[in-house]
């Protein structure tokens, strides 16, 4: 199983430098001691509620955060470090990116141009009009600007752009909302269809339903670290999740309740110490103040004391 | 029926414009202390004069007639095409700012073009290694040609090529002592140099720094990010996205650099005694010549104008989201 990893990102971390009131600076850490795994063919789903970080996850792992950020830990591609050399040389080919929103395309240069990377040869620009026909794009796509389209289409043409090439690794962020169910349904399809293509595609949404239905493994992102990492399948009810925040997201379905837990998620510099989410938690205890570890539990990895202490718990990574 | 709209809205702006600037400077001509007689005729000169000459004079320099009736009489004729006559040089303004406009023209095309394109190639130099040593040199450059007086800049080069290198003339638009039929192109030429390359060098600075910020945006921008995203280089980006991107701006700027390159030809066309447009709004200033000074302003105010509704019609031309977006109404 090991050598089938294809992304591996150990006690990963990005920091803003941030000046604040004159010249004091202040580091301010958005994505703290990630751990994520994708393995070949696999879907995996990074579930969190905007303002979590979810978008910087991406930019990290393609190395395109701005320059006041600073990264820590590992990112490990293929079982090797994920080098900035190495990166130039793999993404757009290997690794994919299928970005946010339409803002993520050049305004003054027409769809179909950007899709084929300004390539000029008759084969990228039928694969281009595949592509859209694939994704029940109007037949003269191609030939609009960014601000001709409807935001679902928009989103459409930005996953047809990780389609031009064989990727091994899609990484996509927010890839459906403002789509109709069906358009968004169609849209993790094909995501589905990358994974069992062979592909390993890293998802990142706010859209537990969705990602319940098509992936493999569901993370759960909360104020920028990982709280539970658990087979989609444990997802379809509460008593098989374990940390009380994926336990409240689940709830939150619409279909379970759309019950709202209090409180909201802290940011950046109001990070409370110990477990993140211990303002909200309706279980804490005074041991939840220390640093919480990322252990596996079950099928599952968690970051809860309470969790651990119920009899599952492993040792500490 | 849009594109008819939109011309005669500026139509109408221009008229309104023109009218302003006319009203504007001759009022300051008006408010000016300078006597046209002493100016003109010179202390000495008048002193020996009988009244009946000198009234002559008054009346001639227009020194008893109220400004509103002035003002009035040349806009009556102006509006007919009639720009009058230049007191100073006693021929039609239209024919002094003919032959003033073609020496200057060479002059202000050439800083032009080149402010342009050095500029913008200054700009997207900083812009792309925004931080490193070449950002940091044209950075230092411009700030301090920006902050130089064009004149004193032109002092300078006045005496380095001029007077120590002795490898261009000190002034005038041909060589002194020669006559007019045996001056030839390059002579016309040799002499426009250094006043050229002075409004150059001022007017780069600024293209350059506001291209700089324009492609640092640019490439902070979410399609930057996605094409690095996507494996493309640096010259690639530069090439498909960052050119397109900041066509736009840059042609603004350049229309608009059109004024300041005028304003600047003013003070250069003095310190070179070059015979331009410029030297000869300075004459007629201080000379008293309103005909010429208000026929100079018209003119320039006319072709300021006409650079921005180009720049403006060229948007319509260029930008997708004007040119279709219009379509669709």
């Amino acid at each position: 199983m090991e050598e089938k990893i294809l992304l591996e990102i150990r006690n990963f971390s990005i920091s803003f430098t941030q000046y604040e009131r004159g010249l004091r600076q202040k580091e301010l850490t958005v994505i703290r001691d990630l751990n994520v795994r994708v393995r070949a063919g696999e879907l995996v789903a990074v579930v969190g509620s905007s303002g979590s970080g979810k978008s910087l996850l991406a930019h990290g792992i393609l190395g395109i955060l701005p320059y006041n950020s600073r990264c820590e830990g590992e990112i490990l591609y293929r079982g090797e470090p994920l080098t900035r050399r190495r990166l130039k040389k793999l993404r757009g080919r290997e690794i994919v990116l299928v970005p946010q929103s339409v803002a993520y395309l050049d305004p003054l240069m027409k769809v179909g141009r950007q899709v084929r990377s300004s390539r000029k040869d008759a084969e990228s620009k039928n694969r281009v009009k595949a592509l859209f026909r694939q994704a029940n794009l109007p037949e003269n796509t191609e030939d609009k600007y960014p601000f001709e389209l409807s935001g679902g289409m928009a989103r459409r043409v930005l996953v047809s752009t990780a389609r031009m090439g064989q990727p091994n690794l899609v990484i996509a962020d927010e890839p459906t909302p403002g789509m109709h169910l069906d358009a968004a349904k169609q849209t993790m399809q094909a995501f589905r269809e990358m994974a069992d293509g062979g592909a390993g595609v890293l998802l990142i949404t706010h859209d537990l339903e969705l990602a319940v239905e098509t992936a493999d493994r569901i993370v759960v992102f909360y104020a920028g670290e990982t709280l539970e990492e658990e087979p989609a399948s444990a997802f379809m009810q509460e008593e098989t999740l374990r940390h009380p925040y994926s336990k409240a997201l689940w709830r939150a379905m619409p279909a379970h309740g759309f019950a709202s837990a209090p409180g909201s998620q802290p940011y950046g510099a109001d990070r409370p110490e110990g477990c993140i989410y211990g303002p909200r938690c309706p279980e804490y205890t005074c041991a939840c103040g220390a640093e919480i570890p990322f252990v596996p539990a079950g099928e599952g990895w968690v970051r809860c004391l309470r969790c651990v202490e119920q009899g599952e718990g492993g040792e500490e990574t | 029926m849009k594109n008819l709209n939109f011309v005669l809205k500026k139509l109408i702006r221009m008229l309104l414009l023109l009218a302003a600037v006319s009203v504007a400077a001759f009022g300051l001509v008006s408010l000016s202390p300078i006597d046209p007689l002493q100016a003109n005729v010179g202390q000495a000169a008048l002193g020996s004069m009988s009244e009946e000459q000198k009234d002559k004079l008054k009346s001639y320099w227009g020194v008893d007639t109220p400004p509103v009736e002035r003002y009035l009489n040349w806009a009556k004729d102006f509006v007919r095409g009639d720009m009058g006559v230049s007191l100073l040089y006693r021929q039609n303004v239209s024919d002094v700012i003919a032959v003033k406009l073609v020496n200057s023209l060479f002059l202000l095309l050439f800083a032009w073009v080149i402010s342009g394109v050095l500029g913008l190639a200054l700009g997207i130099l900083a812009g792309v290694n925004r931080g490193r040593w070449p950002d940091k040199a044209v950075k230092v450059y411009s700030l301090t040609i920006a902050s130089t007086p064009a004149f004193w800049l032109a002092l300078l080069l006045l005496m380095i090529f001029a007077v120590w290198l002795k490898v261009l003339p000190v002034g005038l638009s041909v060589p002194i002592g020669m006559e007019a039929e045996s001056v030839t192109f390059l002579d016309r030429v040799r002499h426009a140099i250094l006043p050229a390359v002075t409004l150059s060098i001022t007017g780069v600075a600024n293209i350059a720094l506001h291209t700089r910020q324009k492609v640092i945006d640019v490439m902070e921008s979410e399609y930057v990010l996605f094409a690095q995203a996507r494996g493309e280089s640096t010259w690639q980006i530069i090439r498909h996205h960052c050119l397109r991107n900041i066509l736009l701006p840059a042609m603004t700027l350049q229309f608009a650099s059109i004024s300041e390159i005028i304003g600047g030809s003013v003070l250069v066309e003095q310190v070179f005694s070059y015979p331009g447009l410029g030297q000869a709004a300075v004459t007629a200033g201080t000379g008293s010549d309103v005909p010429l000074l208000l026929g100079i302003t018209m003119i320039t105010a006319l072709i300021v104008f006409a650079g921005n509704f180009l720049a403006n019609v060229l948007y319509g031309v260029v930008d997708p989201r004007i040119r279709r977006g219009g379509e669709r109404g």
